[in-house]
């Protein structure tokens, strides 16, 4: 690979970066328009900025690294990705978007008045957030070794610095721009290679991998359907619970834009996985020795060199690392600015301000509350654990699907949640999956069914988190909130009514 | 970044509605009013809002466990015959076919919870 035309590759895309960055900080001149934009994104751009958001490492690299290694049964992963959104669309859209919330612990405060709530979901958010911005790291790393054969923590460290600086000047607004243009960035960048890709095959003869357990469903877990449904109660469920998914809701004007945000949103991720997989089987056919030296990850990266070759081949290449910085920035600055935001209005200080209408946390402890969102990932990015990247994302998923998504899905439909419930299920279920995270990523993946059961503990942790939730709830009856009544009409009533906005009467 | 520190500019002032699009009713009567001040009423008019929207959600994701959360079992109880003919059958499906269906159960459902608002916002009109 041509180190020259990567780190040209790479250095446009970085500066392109801080340029809208700063931009933006021209912009947002307000506190609202640092965190959200001031709430005035159409459907179609606040659709691209959530798909440029979302597309992330696990998107770009991982899932074409995981079908090499293990073939059809990882293409759960990019269809879990967007069901996800059909089920974000189904349950918590709408409402979400009209509960005034920015974020999960805002929301928790909103519906279950309390500030012990508040905090809880504080503290998941932090942990998912640093849980999904590891692997953006850790592929970054991989890239820029790759590509010009730095070391590893070079990659790493460009991708923070980028992301730190241009968050500590734009916020929320210039993020969304950045965001949208990334989204295009990464589909051209994934889909102008299969062209030639594909074209390059035909005229070899079409060769398919002969590899009958690669080709058929259900080979690549040891306990297979097990695995297979865990995984995909995980990836349908987690979306929801993402933190930096929620904040692009609020950016919506109303709860009816943020369905056909959402809606488009299924079309955009649509059109984009179509893409990892081809890499993936030609990926099988060309270039099956990167799963024996353990850098399966990286074969979208090498397919172009090996299959067209020549300064085409190398053209295309840069174009698939910049891609790659694309995502690993998209998705890296949205979860640092939604973790450096719970940082600094929750757990840093003291006191609880609201975002919108009340007195906002100085955007001095929002900086610094960036610096440790981004300097914590970097660390552990840099001890060597030997996961694939998607997999690391599929654990983020695991806990966010076994804690937010029954606060938010009971939290929305079922007015007899109380704050004791909501509490003793956020910590149930985000507790348990946290430790198998925990132990799957320092021990590795285990055998037998104690292995399964670690590595996808969403069948059983999802299940936990809903039944305690629902039990306590039942059981602690005179805790339910006392202004339900009015929370359920602020969630559900059409704007169209002509109510008082929600968010703002209290 | 908020303004007043930068020497020479003035404060930019923002005048911004979050809600331009929402159309203010000017009548403050009615069940509208019932829904805003949670009278009985006002709360028998939301359950019925809400089981509606609820129904609908929990019929939507009972097609997509239907529809694509059963492939698992498919492959699982027939692995055999997709060695013959369609081998790259779960490849097609799960690659490629999956996504259309997504997109048109959410366009479905966008349709019917729009209906059901605008259903619900006629009736109260009505009353």
């Amino acid at each position: 690979m041509s180190p020259t035309l990567s780190v040209l590759a790479v250095s446009v895309v970085c500066l392109a970066t801080l340029a809208i960055g700063a931009y933006g900080l021209r912009l947002s001149r307000t506190t609202s328009d640092f965190y959200v934009a001031s709430r005035l994104v159409t459907p179609g751009w606040n659709a691209s900025a959530i798909g440029g958001e979302y597309l992330s490492a696990a998107s770009f690299l991982g899932i074409a690294g995981l079908v090499l290694v293990a073939g059809v049964d990882m293409l759960w992963f990019p269809v879990g990705y967007t069901a996800g959104y059909l089920l974000l669309l189904v349950l918590v859209a709408a409402p979400l978007r009209r509960s005034g919330a920015y974020t999960l612990p805002d929301f928790a405060e909103a519906r279950l008045e309390s500030p012990t709530a508040r905090r809880v979901a504080a503290v998941l958010v932090v942990t998912i957030g640093w849980l999904y911005l590891l692997p953006q790291f850790i592929g970054a790393g991989l890239t820029l070794q790759i590509a010009t054969g730095a070391p590893r923590w070079v990659g790493a460290a460009l991708v923070g610095a980028v992301v730190l600086a241009s968050v500590l000047a734009g916020g929320m607004r210039s993020i969304t721009l950045v965001q949208a243009f990334q989204y295009w960035i990464k589909l051209t960048a994934i889909a102008v290679p299969v062209v030639f890709l594909v074209a390059a095959w035909r005229s070899d003869g079409s060769p398919l991998p002969d590899d009958a357990s690669w080709v058929t469903p259900l080979h690549a877990f040891e306990h297979p359907l097990y695995s297979t449904y865990s995984l995909i109660l995980a990836l349908f469920f987690g979306t929801m619970g993402l933190p930096h998914v929620l904040v692009r809701f609020y950016t919506n004007p109303d709860g009816a834009a943020a369905r056909r945000t959402t809606l488009i949103v299924l079309a955009l991720l649509g059109v984009f996985y179509l893409f990892p997989t081809v890499y993936g089987v030609l990926g099988k056919v060309y270039a099956s020795d990167l799963v024996e030296s353990g850098r399966a990850d990286a074969v979208v990266l090498e397919l172009p060199e090996r299959l067209v070759g020549g300064t085409g081949g190398q053209l295309l290449a840069a174009l698939l690392v910049a891609g790659a910085f694309a995502a690993f920035l998209s998705t890296s600055s949205g979860l640092a600015v939604s973790v450096a935001g719970v940082l600094s209005q929750d757990l840093v200080r003291s006191e609880v301000h609201r975002t919108v209408g009340g007195r906002i946390p100085g955007v001095r402890a929002f900086r610094g509350a960036s610096v440790l969102a981004v300097l914590v990932p970097f660390g552990l990015s840099l001890l060597g654990l030997q996961l694939a990247v998607a997999d690391v994302v599929g654990l983020a998923f695991a806990v966010a699907a076994s804690s937010f998504c029954p606060l938010l899905v009971l939290g929305i439909w079922w007015r007899r949640l109380t704050p004791v419930g909501a509490v003793a299920g956020l910590v149930a279920g985000g507790g348990l999956a946290g430790i198998a995270v925990v132990i799957t990523l320092v021990a590795g993946r285990g055998d037998g069914w104690s292995g399964a059961l670690l590595a996808q503990p969403a069948a059983w942790t999802v299940p936990i988190a809903f039944v305690v939730m629902v039990v306590v709830s039942l059981r602690t009856p005179h805790r339910v909130p006392r202004s339900i009544a009015r929370t359920m009409v602020a969630l559900h009533a059409p704007e169209s009514l002509g109510l008082d906005p929600p968010g703002r009467s209290h | 970044m908020t303004g007043p520190t930068e020497p020479g500019l003035p404060r930019r002032v923002v005048v911004t509605s979050p809600r331009m699009r929402a159309r203010r009713r000017t009548s403050g009567y009615g069940v509208t009013q019932d829904i805003d001040t949670q009278t009985r009423l006002g709360e028998v008019f939301m359950a019925s809002l809400i089981r509606s929207q609820l129904r609908l959600a929990i019929f939507t994701c009972a097609a997509l466990i239907l529809a694509v959360a059963v492939l698992p079992l498919v492959f699982w109880l027939a692995p055999d015959s997709w060695l013959g003919v369609g081998q790259w059958l779960p490849w097609v499906v799960l690659g490629i076919g999956v996504y259309p269906c997504l997109l048109a159960g959410g366009w479905w459902y966008v349709r019917q919870a729009e209906r059901n608002e605008r259903e619900f916002v006629e009736l109260v009109d009505r009353s």
